[in-house]
């Protein structure tokens, strides 16, 4: 009775100016849709990101040379040469009773060539990789087949194209077989990767890249020793962490490091990379909810706003509710509720437009060869609920505090 | 025990709008007794309307004491007034004062919905008022006491001027107050309703019921048991009247 009086009364009102209803309405609505396409956007993007750089393997442990500076870059990245990493690190690694986590682990070396076929010449760079990386990086062959363990040691003048140097140095022509001449020297294609597009994040582009078994870059191109990172592959995502410690005890004890302060190397993983990324994302998606929640707020005011107007076209109706012996109360209620009334409509019209909008958003993005999530957070709706209501409570005081103010003798002023 | 209602004692109110201050009612004093139908009559600017606003605490005197049911209203607060005005007064308005787009039925029920017993909400009387049988007998009861049980599905701007006035004495019934207080309440209507509207006033006070009517007019105030003269803010005459007018159908009201 106390409450579904009020209710009742404020429908009404809602309904006999149903045109400024609305556009108060309107106000909530974009507000509360916006946090929820907002939240919707930020998660299937983030999900998004994160699954593209799962694509490359959540499982997968890299190390690189020189100390690892806190949780800053390696070395190596800042253009340092450091030279701590070798092959037989990379053997050892691999052994089952050193490393037991382990399935695969692949050696690498990159550069820039100039590679030639005929009268086209590309600039490109080039990786001196083991066998093993078609199984660590999950690369995929198109034509022909990568190169074997004992090419990887004997010198041989092999190269395996990414996609896109095979499309644009033959056009339609089968490379297979053919010859291309790499620092002076020719080498023989004998495969050609799947196009795997872009995976930015740092991850070398496999398209535009040669592949050369790891010796003959090392010896035959850039005249080295060493190795520039190895990336290993552990069997389940859970071993990450036993392996990494294994990894770090034999290399100390190959290294000679009592020491962990003086590591002359660095291990990372994927799923501290995809930690960072998911800190980033989120920072992101909060900043732009907390700007969705401006929309709100501005929302809100309209409705205080409009709820002011009403107060005051009522003022002889709250006169004569009050002579009729309305306490301060009845008349606060009535008009916090009427406010609630009509956030809480935009509100539910806002949820339904945001999932509509996220919806189409997933369809457009889908059209557009986006592997788009239709996601949509519970919390989004609840938090955009609660807000509503937190704005209509908040902005219904003060009318609602004028309106109870109003004296009984209004009732009585004749116009 | 006591029948007196309503004791006012040197009741005054001024208005102070800029320098000047306006002596609305001055110095006042009178008593009502229960079950009397008293006319305050003068002419417009004499006070009756402010008079009228304080006995129906709408208003606050500005000095002066006035006694309700032997109690000093001086310290009540502004929802204990509130509550008075909702149990113990009936008011029934020159204009009416009927919510628009609002039915009938919903008109007289307004005073009920703020007839609360004081906190609590629980209490066996809130809840079985929920089911709104008790509640809808009350409503058609105040209706047929003044012959408007046949429109209380009608909206109120539906009704004529008689037909909203005889509503609001419906509306002004609900909670079976002790006095109704009419403000000119013939004073928007044509001579054949504003005798309709007289004749449920003496229905009512024949019941028993204390009325005070508001009114200009003296045709009008003939109708009451006694005259209360004001002019300026002052009562200049008190007296019974010698010969009061019954209102009958087929009767014009001047």
């Amino acid at each position: 009775m106390r409450f579904w009086n009020p209710i009742k009364i404020s429908y009404k009102n809602l309904m006999t100016t149903k045109n400024r209803s609305f556009l108060t309405i309107l106000g909530i609505i974009i507000g509360v849709s916006s946090v929820i396409i907002i939240f919707s956007i930020g998660l299937s993007a983030q999900k998004l990101v994160l699954d593209q750089v799962e694509g490359i393997g959540s499982n997968l442990i890299a190390i690189t040379p020189g100390a690892s500076e806190e949780s800053g870059p390696p070395a190596s990245v800042m253009g340092i040469s450091v030279t701590t990493l070798t092959y037989d690190d990379l053997r050892a690694i691999k052994q089952k009773r050193n490393v037991p986590e382990i399935e695969y682990a692949a050696g690498y070396v990159l550069g820039t060539a100039s590679v030639l076929w005929k009268n086209n010449n590309l600039n490109t760079s080039f990786s001196g990789v083991t066998a093993d990386y078609i199984q660590v990086e999950n690369a995929e062959i198109e034509n022909g087949r990568f190169f074997t363990k004992e090419e990887e040691r004997n010198l041989s003048r092999v190269v395996v194209l990414g996609n896109k140097i095979a499309r644009d140095l033959f056009n339609n022509t089968n490379p297979l077989n053919k010859k291309v001449e790499i620092k002076g020297q020719k080498y023989t294609i004998i495969g050609v990767f799947k196009e795997r597009g872009s995976l930015g994040f740092g991850v070398s582009n496999q398209d535009n890249s040669v592949f050369i078994p790891l010796f003959t870059a090392q010896k035959l191109i850039m005249g080295i020793n060493h190795l520039g990172f190895i990336r290993a592959k552990v069997v389940s995502t859970n071993l990450i962490e036993s392996g990494k410690n294994n990894i770090f005890k034999i290399l100390r004890e190959r290294h000679n490091i009592d020491n962990p302060a003086n590591d002359d190397f660095s291990v990372r993983d994927l799923a501290s990379a995809i930690t960072v990324l998911e800190n980033i994302t989120d920072a992101l998606r909060y900043f732009m909810l907390s700007v969705g929640s401006i929309s709100l707020l501005v929302g809100g005011v309209g409705v205080m706003n409009i709820m002011l107007i009403a107060v005051n076209q009522r003022i002889w109706e709250i006169g004569l509710r009050k002579a009729l012996g309305a306490k301060i109360a009845d008349i606060f209620s009535q008009f916090i509720l009427e406010t609630l009334t009509v956030v809480w409509l935009g509100g539910i019209l806002g949820i339904i437009l945001g999932i509509l909008v996220s919806f189409l958003i997933s369809v457009i993005a889908g059209i557009l060869g986006y592997e788009w999530k239709f996601l949509i957070s519970f919390w989004s709706i609840i938090v955009a609920v609660a807000i509503s209501v937190i704005i209509g409570i908040l902005f219904g005081l003060y009318p609602a505090y004028k309106a109870s103010r109003i004296s009984p003798m209004e009732a009585l002023r004749y116009e | 025990m006591s029948n007196i209602l309503i004791q006012v004692k040197n009741l005054s109110k001024i208005y102070n709008e800029g320098k000047s201050a306006t002596r609305a009612v001055n110095d006042v004093s009178f008593e009502i007794n229960k079950g009397e139908f008293v006319a305050i009559m003068g002419p417009s600017g004499s006070g009756k309307s402010t008079l009228m606003q304080i006995l129906g605490f709408l208003d606050k005197p500005t000095s002066g004491r006035y006694f309700f049911e032997g109690k000093d209203t001086k310290d009540f607060s502004e929802d204990e007034l509130a509550q008075i005005r909702n149990k113990k007064i009936g008011f029934v308005f020159q204009t009416f004062n009927l919510l628009p787009r609002t039915t009938v039925y919903e008109n007289v029920e307004l005073p009920l919905l703020y007839n609360k017993e004081k906190n609590n909400f629980f209490s066996w009387k809130n809840i079985f008022s929920l089911f709104g049988n008790q509640k809808k007998e009350k409503i058609m009861m105040a209706l047929s006491a003044v012959g408007m049980k046949h429109r209380v599905n009608y909206f109120s701007n539906q009704l004529s001027g008689g037909e909203k006035q005889r509503v609001a004495i419906a509306r002004a019934l609900i909670n079976n107050p002790e006095i109704i207080l009419a403000d000119e309440p013939t004073g928007n209507l044509d001579s054949k309703s504003g005798i309709q509207v007289m004749k449920i006033l003496q229905k009512l006070n024949s019941q028993g019921r204390t009325i005070i009517l508001v009114t200009h007019e003296t045709y009008t105030a003939e109708h009451a048991q006694r005259i209360l003269r004001i002019m300026d803010g002052k009562i200049i005459a008190d007296e019974k009247v010698v010969k009061i007018r019954k209102a009958q159908d087929g009767e014009i009201l001047k």
